[in-house]
């Protein structure tokens, strides 16, 4: 469904990515780990056309995708978070929503002016949407309330619900449960696994080892921006690539 | 989903009732002048605090689209042209002319983007200074024609001679100008704007073109901006290029923050209160503008919202105040 080929990315002579390829199949979790600094992030923005990659290719059912910018990109049904909790702080939670659903509507300087029955219609259809998406969160009763009121957890779930309030075929999650504890993280965990039950394809960078075995179909781990290991979380617990990567240098068993 | 508490409705209505009967209560011939041309610079502010104050660019060269409308009108009408029609197309103008300078300097953000609008603003002050066949040059244009009457069938026709008539015609576009900036902010198109202003990054990736977005905003603006200065050529009957300066700009960015940034009605209690309060401290001469550097930096540190801000935290200490055990969370509405 959802193909990296060969991603490169240099930063000023730093070799941030190189040569990684891995494909995301339909309806799958796949998780992307690795140490600090290994290049789970600049995939992610390789893929969303946050930065251009320096060469390599990614493909959206075979349509190419790289070079777009992220709009563009969004548009073809690929959602994603940021690492760092990314909301429209000084609006809404339910305008949060209405902005990530958005593109799906045509609510342009006309339609709007004008109050046709398409404006009336898509804006309907949007605040249906929001509300079902709330209900989804566990927010509903929130819907009115600006961002600072909602606890860290309720802001990353919104920070899900942006991402997925447009009903996108595939969402990037760039470690969704950062600074959380585990009893939050295991929430998160619960609705993430809801999306993929919804038939929404998920791609995840983790560092909560833990929380990924359990919940990943699949696990491509990156080093130094190499692909090093790639395969089920039962295999990469045996790899031993993986193992020196996170524990550094020789392991004797 | 954006509909308001009733009590502000009310408040809406008797102050539209109040600007309505205006003409019967006006002191003399001057505040009423003030006035018209307060509605005026409202129309202007309003549509500079769309692009600064919902979308979040800190676009300069407002005074200059301002005085493109009016040197806009001013030649077209003195070549001819009905008021009705140059009226529109001076507004065109702007917005087009807004167009071709916004896609290069659109393409910078933040104070890159002020600046290169500053610099477009003097220099149209500058080219309208000194293009003498087309502009007059220093002097500026004289003479402009009055609006052309409307005739209305059976009952005779509408005249601009009269300030009451000039008064209702001002009156008359700032009420329409805020029922379409009303319309486009207060739906989910204005809410793009907004969710340029405060996170882009965020917008992009869920799929809102930063750029098509913040140009949009910077064209409607003008827009209204260079209808704003059509009027009030044709009103003042004469236009200088000092109608296109950098310090319009500056009178009407301080009618924004004063009166409220992203507010609706900031922009209009700005420019409608701020030339009144100045007008009132005529007798203090030059020293007026010491008072009202003070009040400009007390409001900045103080109330960074403007008036209808610090009106609204006001109305949210006393909504806290009077149920003390609803106070969890955001009981905040816009």
């Amino acid at each position: 469904m959802f193909l990296v080929k060969s991603l490169t990315k240099h930063f000023d002579g730093i070799i941030a990515v190189q040569d990684v390829t891995f494909t995301i199949n339909q309806g799958e979790i796949l998780a992307i780990i690795g140490p600090n600094g290994a290049g789970k992030s600049t995939v992610f923005n390789l893929m969303t056309g946050t930065i251009t990659p320096t060469s390599g290719m990614v493909f959206m059912e075979k349509v190419r995708i790289s070079g777009l910018p992220p709009n563009k990109v969004a548009v073809k049904g690929i959602a994603r978070t940021f690492q760092t909790t990314s909301l429209f702080d000084q609006l809404r939670v339910i305008d949060n929503l209405l902005i990530g659903y958005k593109y799906r509507t045509r609510i342009g300087f006309w339609n709007t002016l004008l109050h046709t029955p398409a404006w009336k219609r898509y804006q309907t259809e949007a605040f249906m949407r929001a509300m079902e998406m709330l209900e989804f969160l566990g927010l509903a009763d929130k819907a009115e309330y600006f961002i600072p009121a909602l606890s860290q957890e309720e802001q990353k779930r919104l920070a899900i619900g942006i991402a997925m309030v447009s009903k996108p075929r595939i969402l990037l999650l760039d470690e969704p449960t950062g600074g959380l504890i585990q009893e939050e993280t295991d929430r998160i965990t619960r609705l993430i696994e809801r999306i993929r039950d919804q038939g929404t394809t998920v791609c995840i960078i983790e560092h909560k080892m833990q929380m990924i075995m359990g919940l990943a179909d699949r696990i491509v781990v990156l080093n130094y921006g190499k692909k090093i290991a790639e395969g089920t979380p039962d295999e990469i617990k045996s790899n031993q690539a993986v193992i020196e990567a996170y524990l550094g240098g020789e392991v004797h068993v | 989903m954006f509909t308001k508490p009733f009590h502000y409705n009310l408040l809406y209505l008797l102050l539209l009732v109040a600007a309505l009967l205006l003409p019967f209560y006006v002191p003399d011939a001057y505040i009423f002048q003030i006035v018209i041309m307060s509605f005026l610079f409202a129309i202007a502010t309003s549509s500079m605090n769309l692009i600064i104050g919902f979308a979040g660019q800190a676009s300069l060269a407002h005074g200059a689209f301002f005085g493109i409308g009016a040197y806009g009108v001013a030649i077209m009408t003195k070549a001819g042209l009905s008021f009705w029609l140059a009226l529109p197309l001076a507004a065109l103008i702007s917005a087009g002319i807004g167009a071709v300078i916004g896609i290069p300097s659109l393409r910078t953000r933040g104070h890159y983007f002020a600046i290169v609008t500053l610099c477009f603003g003097v220099i149209l002050w500058i080219v309208a200074g000194n293009w003498i066949q087309l502009t007059g040059g220093h002097n500026g244009i004289f003479g402009i024609p009055l609006p052309s009457s409307i005739p209305i069938p059976f009952l005779g026709e509408i005249d601009f001679y009269s300030q009451t008539a000039q008064y209702y015609l001002a009156l008359t576009f700032l009420l329409l100008t805020l029922f379409v900036l009303h319309r486009l902010i207060y739906s989910m198109f204005g809410l793009t704007f907004m969710a340029m202003r405060n996170n882009e990054p965020l917008a992009d990736a869920v799929g809102i073109d930063p750029f098509t977005t913040k140009l949009m905003a910077f064209v409607i603006a003008n827009f209204i901006a260079g209808m704003a200065g059509g009027i009030y050529a044709s009103i003042i009957g004469a236009v200088s290029p000092s109608a296109a300066s950098h310090l319009m700009t500056f009178n009407f960015l301080i009618y924004v923050i004063l009166g409220g940034i992203a507010t609706l009605s900031g922009s209009v209690i700005g420019a409608f209160a701020i030339p009144i309060i100045m007008e009132l401290l005529q007798f203090l001469g030059d020293y007026r503008m010491l008072i009202f550097g003070a009040l400009l930096v007390v409001v900045i540190i103080y109330f960074p919202q403007g008036f209808v801000g610090g009106l609204r935290q006001l109305n949210q200490k006393v909504v806290a105040w009077r149920q003390p055990k609803q106070t969890e969370g955001a009981n905040v509405s816009r």
